[in-house]
Order: structure tokens, then C-alpha cells, then sequence
């Protein structure tokens, strides 16, 4: 009888509210709650990309050398734009921190300040990346995709380094016209055409002494493989299908399909957290604005939403990693 | 909230900040610190780094061990976990690496045999 008296006094204080487990108010608890489960989905996406890379590990693209656009720049500085994203992303994850430091002290005005900020970081860095998709899906090279779905690229044999299609490839047909829906059946439609056709680029390499393919098995120097003339002209007369220009979710110039999935798909979901972190940056902002916060006395909302937001960077910081360090 | 609720020291102590805010700036520094050589390296690739040790390259050993530095850093001191209760700490880091380890260590090794199965021949790729 003691036992269920005192479990009754001990549940009314437990449940009476205003009671906070661990110390964290039910908001935070509930933010970590999130951000653990949110966390072992981007978990999943990139050992789900560690998994397709290990299952081609002999032939996955290396990042630096698909990686090397600087906007406004002409010329290849791989990494180096990734790189600034990056730190872009790590100066508001201190902004959106000042922001949370600038509320415990009470101070409105500093608060605004620092979440205009985080906001504006976020959306350069959303911009960056729309930019950077842009540059991947666009390309710049071109290549030559095999029966097997293997990437054939050009390199020039003196400096070995990659040639695009249209430097030595001549497009001398008329074009075959896509068809569309309207010309003819209604209901059947295909994909842009590439510039040049798969026989184009046969002459067209039979033309120039100088260039060679490169395959996308890796050796043992950690590059791609340059095969001979003899063999570069064969492997593309016996295997060569189609012409890729850029990339796109079936086929991309820069080696397995599965590559440039796992970057739409990964870079996407986390630019779409982005995208929602500034959204709701925006809306705490003005509710920081309309003083709201100052009202309750209490700026925690600044600080759930901050830890969302420093969320969004600690998932960046493995994405940096995993995709284009490793 | 009361002031002075922050732990203000990182590294074990090594480093000690006067305000929250110090510390915050010291963090950045600390960052950006460690994501300079990641690039640097990633640009470099020193030889010696090059070789294999326990199926993956030293330099990319290098790699993973600095990200989980700059994790770190980012949970405990941008998402305030150092002022968190040790149970709390203990609830999220462990649930999400004892998972994380598990789900690696499954997919990872099916993704090396699947390599194999293609490598050793009774798949035809090269055509």
C-alpha cells in the first residue's frame, strides 16, 4: 500500500507539466529528437554512396577532376569553390550561434543583426549550389558511353589531360531533328539529341593523332587509365554507343550513372534542408523583429531553430568529406 | 537563463575563453583551421599518404578522423551539447554512432563483395 501511495505522488509531479527531463525544455528535446533521426537518414544516403563505391571501386570518378569550376573564372581550381562553400556555411552556423548568445543575454537588436546574416550566408550558399548543379548537369568535355554503360574521355596524349568533344569532333550531318509529341504520334516524344554522332567522333579521332581515351578503370598510380592509339581507336569502334554531353539522372560525361544520382540526390536533399533552414530563419526573424520573443522573456526559439540550423553544417561537413575529399 | 551557465574551455582545457562569445570566434578559427589542410591535402596528396592501411588510404583516414574533429566541435560547441546534461550528451551521440557503425559496417562489406563478384570474372563489364 506505501508503494502505490508514493508511486501517486510521484506521478502527479511528473506529469503536472513544467517538468523538463534531462534538463532540456520539451522544444529542445524534441529539436535532438529530430536531428538524431534526421541525421541517420543522411546517414543512410551516404553509406547507401559508400556502398555503390566500393562496389566500383576500381573505375568511380575522382572528384577533383569533375569538381574544378570557380564562377567568373576560366580554368580549372578543383575544390576550391567547394571549399568556400563550406566555410560559407561553417561563418553562419557562428552567426546563427552569436544569434542564440545575443538572445540569453536579452538584446533585440543584436539578435536581428546576426540572424539577418545567418540568413543571407544561407542563401549564398544555396545559390552556390544551384550554381554548381548548373555546371554539372551543363559539363564541359563530353564523352563516349560504351554498350556495357562504360564512359570513354578524351585526353590530349602530350599532357594527358582532357580534350572536349567539340576541339576535335566535326558535326557534319544536318542534325537529326528530336521528335516530339506534336510532329507525329502524340504520345511519343524522345530526349535532346547530342551535337555529334557516335561516327562523328570515330572520324573525328582518326583525325587527330594527338588524342587519346582514357578509360575509367583506375591504375595503380590512383589515375585513369590512357590507352594507345591502336586500342583507343578500337575500344571506340567496337564499343562506343552513344555520345553524353553533361549529366543527367541516366547517363553523365564524368563516369558511373550511379555518380551523378548520388549527387542530385545527396547535394539535393541537403540543399532542400537548407532551403527550409532559411525559410524558417526568415520566420524567426521576424517574429524576433515584431518582439515576440522579448514578450516571453525568453529568445529559445532562436536557439531551436540554431540548433537546426548548426544541424544542416555538421551534415554539410561529412557531405564535404565524402563526396569530394575521400 | 542565468549567465555563466557556458563551459568555456576546449581542448581538455588547454584553451580558455573570458566570454561565450570568445569562445565562439576560437571555434571558427579552430574550423576553418582544419577544413584549410583537408583542402590542402585533397589538393597535395603527399605520397606518403598514399598507401593503404586497414583497407583505405592514410590520407583518407586523415580525412574521416577531421570531419569527426570538426563534428565535434560543431555539436558541442555551436549546438551547446557541452552544457547539456552528460545523459542527454551520452542518448543522442551514442544512439546515432552505435547505428551509424552498424549500418557501415553491413553495407560496406556487401558493397567490397559485390566488387569482388564483378572482379573476379563471372561478371562481364568491359564491353
Amino acid at each position: 500500500m506505501d508503494n502505490t501511495v508514493v508511486s501517486t505522488e510521484t506521478e502527479g509531479k511528473t506529469w503536472g507539466g513544467g517538468n523538463k527531463p534531462l534538463n532540456a525544455s520539451y522544444g529542445k528535446m524534441m529539436m535532438w529528437f529530430f536531428i538524431v533521426s534526421d541525421a541517420l537518414t543522411f546517414s543512410g544516403f551516404l553509406a547507401a554512396y559508400g556502398f555503390s563505391r566500393f562496389k566500383f571501386i576500381d573505375s568511380w570518378p575522382i572528384a577533383d577532376e569533375v569538381f574544378t569550376h570557380v564562377p567568373f573564372y576560366h580554368g580549372e581550381l578543383p575544390m576550391v569553390y567547394v571549399a568556400f562553400m563550406t566555410f560559407v556555411l561553417i561563418i553562419s552556423s557562428v552567426t546563427m550561434v552569436l544569434a542564440v548568445d545575443a538572445g540569453h543575454e536579452m538584446k533585440k537588436a543584436k539578435v536581428t543583426f546576426y540572424l539577418l546574416l545567418t540568413i543571407i550566408f544561407g542563401a549564398v550558399f544555396v545559390g552556390s549550389q544551384a550554381w554548381e548543379w548548373s555546371t554539372f548537369i551543363k559539363g564541359d568535355y563530353g564523352a563516349v558511353q560504351t554498350n556495357g554503360g562504360n564512359i570513354l574521355q578524351f585526353v590530349n596524349a602530350e599532357d594527358e589531360h582532357q580534350v572536349a568533344l567539340r576541339d576535335f569532333v566535326v558535326a557534319d550531318h544536318d542534325g537529326r531533328i528530336a521528335h516530339e509529341g506534336k510532329n507525329g504520334l502524340w504520345y511519343q516524344s524522345e530526349d535532346t539529341q547530342p551535337t555529334y554522332t557516335i561516327e562523328e567522333v570515330i572520324k573525328g579521332l582518326e583525325s587527330h593523332d594527338n588524342v587519346l581515351v582514357r578509360t575509367q578503370i583506375i591504375n595503380e598510380e590512383g589515375e585513369k587509365t590512357i590507352l594507345s592509339r591502336e586500342e583507343s581507336l578500337k575500344q571506340l569502334k567496337d564499343n562506343g554507343k552513344i555520345v553524353v554531353e553533361g549529366a543527367n539522372l541516366h547517363v553523365n560525361e564524368y563516369g558511373t550513372p550511379l555518380f551523378a544520382d548520388f549527387f542530385f540526390f545527396i547535394t539535393g536533399f541537403h540543399g532542400f534542408h537548407v532551403f527550409s533552414g532559411v525559410m524558417i530563419n526568415i520566420i524567426i526573424l521576424f517574429n524576433v523583429i515584431l518582439g515576440t520573443y522579448e514578450r516571453r522573456k525568453s529568445y529559445e526559439m532562436v536557439e531551436k531553430v540554431g540548433l537546426y540550423w548548426h544541424f544542416v553544417d555538421l551534415v554539410w561537413v561529412f557531405i564535404f568529406t565524402f563526396f569530394y575529399l575521400v | 537563463m542565468a549567465e555563466n551557465t557556458h563551459k568555456l574551455e576546449i581542448l581538455r582545457g588547454l584553451i580558455k575563453f573570458k566570454s561565450n562569445t570568445q569562445k565562439i570566434w576560437g571555434v571558427l578559427i579552430l574550423l576553418s583551421i582544419v577544413t584549410t589542410v583537408e583542402v590542402a591535402l585533397g589538393l597535395s596528396k603527399p605520397e606518403a599518404l598514399l598507401s593503404k592501411f586497414l583497407g583505405l588510404k592514410i590520407l583518407n583516414w586523415i580525412f574521416i578522423i577531421l570531419t569527426l574533429v570538426k563534428a565535434y566541435y560543431i555539436t558541442w560547441d555551436f549546438m551547446h551539447m557541452r552544457d547539456e546534461t552528460k545523459t542527454l550528451r551520452r542518448l543522442v551521440v551514442w544512439t546515432a554512432i552505435f547505428l551509424v557503425c552498424y549500418l557501415l559496417f553491413i553495407v560496406l562489406l556487401e558493397g567490397g563483395y559485390v566488387f569482388d563478384v564483378y572482379d573476379t570474372g563471372y561478371m562481364k563489364r568491359d564491353f
